[in-house]
């Protein structure tokens, strides 16, 4: 998501050296018995430790949820944070089995990086926040001609916030520093009119501010930023298992199976919830993919389904209170929408 | 022969007398010190009014409004900002380090498990205290101890995998115990290894002299960032899949190299402020090499260079906060990384982590500033000004 520019340094050697994924990677993960998880180095909502050391978040989930899927407990995982630089890296040499750090699935890293992503387990863009008491009235991103805004250098974020300004031919004061914690100090103390950032960062931002209540998120998204995991390229199987765990979270949320409910509906009669659960008298999807059969119930029983993930990481259930938004199932008018399981 | 009248010349000498009230007590060093003159009297009450000033409000952010103890961030957080305080309160969450600070010290080691670096903290302070006591006997024993079987000891109680102790990957560790092993470690190797190389450079024999000003040359020409970057995203790169060459290994090896080479050019310093005489006079006495450097040349050219050496260990154990590039968590680190946890998001909490860790490595740097100044004063017994 961030740092691209240093990223391309490595694309090319990175591309390169890629081929030496090899197959087999289920294989490998179930002698050595748990799955070794990329995460970042800490963020809100996504990885982060909390007091016990224990890493919370969507992405901590997904892994989870995918070590449920190979053994039946969503315990087995390790996790391993790693820097933006570092990321790509170690999921070529192997460090990691699956890479679940909130990076963007673009062309060039599915492309040229050797990576297979699996789905967008969350679709997230650059947005804006005001303090509304000091600019009351503005509600919308295009009122923000001449504003200061606070931005973090040597990111995306900084270039897609010269664009956005330029085609829409507003003028503006970019205020830019390095470190995260400068940004949210000039931004508290009031030295710019905007802070821009990824959306779902700056729900987290918010909360470090003196007074959250009275800044608001702009609902303009001026950047396309899914994210979502990664596997190595080369391995169908693995990522099969992957993207699959991923639409098997989508499909129990509209199925309506959730923790709580995952043991009373396997005696359900719906045909489309048997099958997910495997209860179907002769459905053998969870062994086509290399799995038990009960692979969905056990995703379930570790991390819920999608929207619980949702909800106890960044939602309603968080400090964060992150909308569901765009990233609501497709019936709920959002984008989330998993093939089925049959 | 004239006759001198002796009645007026004093026969015994006069008792010292204390000096004027004027020029002793509290009221002559208030005015020597800090009313002498116009400029000082006004410096001296600008710098009352600046303390005057913060001092309060620094006692009662860090102690009288600080929060102590909680569950999550509203304890430290205002009402508008979603927690129980009143509007308008700031104060240090020390809640925040509380309920962080198993992960401080030890990373993520596993919770059960943290007894094993509890143990080496317990046996490293009984080794090491005794060895800074320079009253304590067996000397010898004691750094046989400490330098050769404490580590194999840690290693063993540390890593596990042997004796019934479970396997903890060094990905989990983190926190203080990053921080010290890694400069313990660094302090162990640097210092042998830099006299070695100091004496190397200096050496008659070609090869081994350029060996030593190649390696000295290079890894100082090089920042450690970029060495620890290279090690952690190209090396992978270069080795077979799967072939995972351990983080904290090379982390510990870059380091203890990098101490190594500053440390040879602060003892090369202390070598060549000997006097030649001294060299010369040990060759007169048909000692040998080793003789040479051990007896006489080196116990004082480390005694001048103490300052250095000290200082290269601070900058050490400062510079292991740099492992963050490899995404290990040092002390730093790991405080930084718990900013980032959504229960505890307050604007209090970056403040409050921030001036625990700096507390910490503060404490730790002014312990060793403090005993090197110690060992200077022990250790003088020539050059005295």
């Amino acid at each position: 998501m961030k740092h691209i520019a240093l990223g391309m340094f490595g694309a090319a050697a990175l591309g390169l050296m890629a081929s030496a994924a090899s197959a087999g990677t289920l294989d490998t993960v179930k002698q050595k018995g748990f799955i070794q998880c990329g995460v970042s180095t800490g963020l809100a909502g996504f990885s982060a430790p909390d007091d016990k050391g224990d890493w919370k978040g969507i992405d901590a989930d997904f892994c989870r949820a995918v070590a449920a899927a190979v053994f039946g407990d969503g315990s087995k995982v390790k996790f391993t944070p790693l820097s933006a630089k570092e990321r790509f890296t170690a999921l070529q040499s192997g460090e990691i089995d699956i890479l679940s750090r909130n990076t963007t699935w673009t062309s060039n890293r599915d492309s040229a990086l050797g990576l297979d992503f699996v789905g967008v387990t969350y679709y997230d863009g650059q947005g804006f926040m005001i303090n509304a008491k000091k600019l009351p009235g503005v509600n919308s991103a295009l009122q923000l001609s001449g504003a200061a805004v606070c931005v973090q250098s040597g990111t995306t974020t900084e270039l897609n916030l010269a664009d956005y300004f330029k085609k829409n031919k507003m003028e503006y004061n970019p205020v830019v520093f390095e470190k995260l914690e400068e940004v949210n100090a000039a931004y508290d103390s009031g030295r710019c009119d905007a802070y821009t950032t990824d959306q779902s960062g700056l729900y987290g931002i918010r909360l470090t501010l003196s007074s959250p209540a009275d800044h608001v998120v702009l609902p303009e998204i001026i950047s396309k930023e899914p994210l979502g995991p990664a596997v190595r390229q080369g391995d169908d199987q693995w990522a099969h298992i992957a993207r699959w765990t991923y639409f098997a979270l989508l499909n129990a949320e509209e199925a309506g199976i959730t923790q709580a409910n995952v043991d009373e509906m396997k005696t359900s009669t719906d045909p489309n919830i048997q099958r997910l659960l495997g209860t179907e008298p002769d459905g053998k999807y969870g062994a086509d993919l290399g799995l038990s059969n009960d692979w969905v119930v056990n995703i379930i029983k570790a991390v819920g389904n999608y929207g619980e993930m949702f909800e106890r990481n960044v939602g309603a259930g968080s400090p964060l209170k992150i909308a569901r938004g765009i990233n609501a199932l497709w019936t709920k008018g959002g984008l989330q929408y998993g093939p089925p399981v049959r | 022969m004239q006759e001198h009248d002796m009645s007026w010349v004093r026969t015994e000498m006069t008792l010292a007398q204390p000096a004027p009230p004027g020029e002793r007590g509290a009221y002559a060093w208030v005015r020597k010190n800090l009313v002498a003159s116009v400029g000082d009297t006004i410096l001296t009450i600008l710098g009352i009014a600046i303390v005057a000033w913060i001092l309060p409000q620094v006692i009662n952010w860090a102690f009288i409004n600080a929060q102590w103890t909680g569950p999550d961030r509203t304890v430290c957080a205002t009402v508008s900002q979603g927690g129980i305080q009143p509007d308008g309160w700031t104060g240090a969450c020390w809640a925040f380090v509380n309920a962080k600070f198993g992960q401080f010290m030890f990373g993520t080691y596993h919770i059960e498990e943290r007894w094993r670096p509890i143990l080496v903290a317990v046996l490293f302070v009984v080794l090491l205290v005794p060895m800074l006591i320079p009253r304590v006997p067996r000397k010898g024993l004691n750094a046989i101890l400490l330098f050769l079987v404490l580590p194999v000891v840690a290693h063993f109680l540390l890593v596990g995998g042997v004796f019934g102790l479970p396997h903890v990957e060094t990905s989990r560790w983190g926190g203080l115990l990053v921080t010290l092993s890694l400069s313990f470690v660094g302090m162990a190797v640097s210092l042998p290894l830099g006299i070695a190389l100091a004496l190397g450079r200096r050496s008659q024999m070609p090869i081994v002299k350029w060996l030593c000003v190649v390696f000295i040359e290079t890894v100082r020409g090089i920042p450690l960032i970029t060495v620890l970057f290279f090690a952690s995203v190209m090396l992978p790169l270069f080795l077979p899949e799967g072939v995972t060459f351990d983080k904290y290994l090379r982390a510990l090896i870059g380091v203890s190299l990098f101490a190594a080479a500053y440390m040879a050019e602060v003892v090369r310093g202390g070598l060549q402020a000997i006097p030649k005489g001294q060299y010369e006079g040990a060759d007169s006495l048909g000692l040998g090499y080793w003789q040479k450097m051990g007896l006489i040349v080196l116990p004082q050219a480390l005694k001048l260079v103490i300052p250095g050496i000290v200082n290269t260990f601070i900058g050490m154990f400062k510079d292991t906060s740099l492992v963050l590039i490899i995404s290990m968590f040092d002390l730093l680190g790991v405080v930084k990384q718990n900013f980032s946890d959504p229960n505890w998001a307050t604007p209090q909490t970056p403040k409050s982590g921030l001036i625990f860790a700096a507390f910490v490595f503060w404490l730790f740097c002014f312990g060793m500033s403090r005993y090197s100044m110690y060992t200077e004063r022990r250790l003088d017994t020539g050059y005295k000004r």
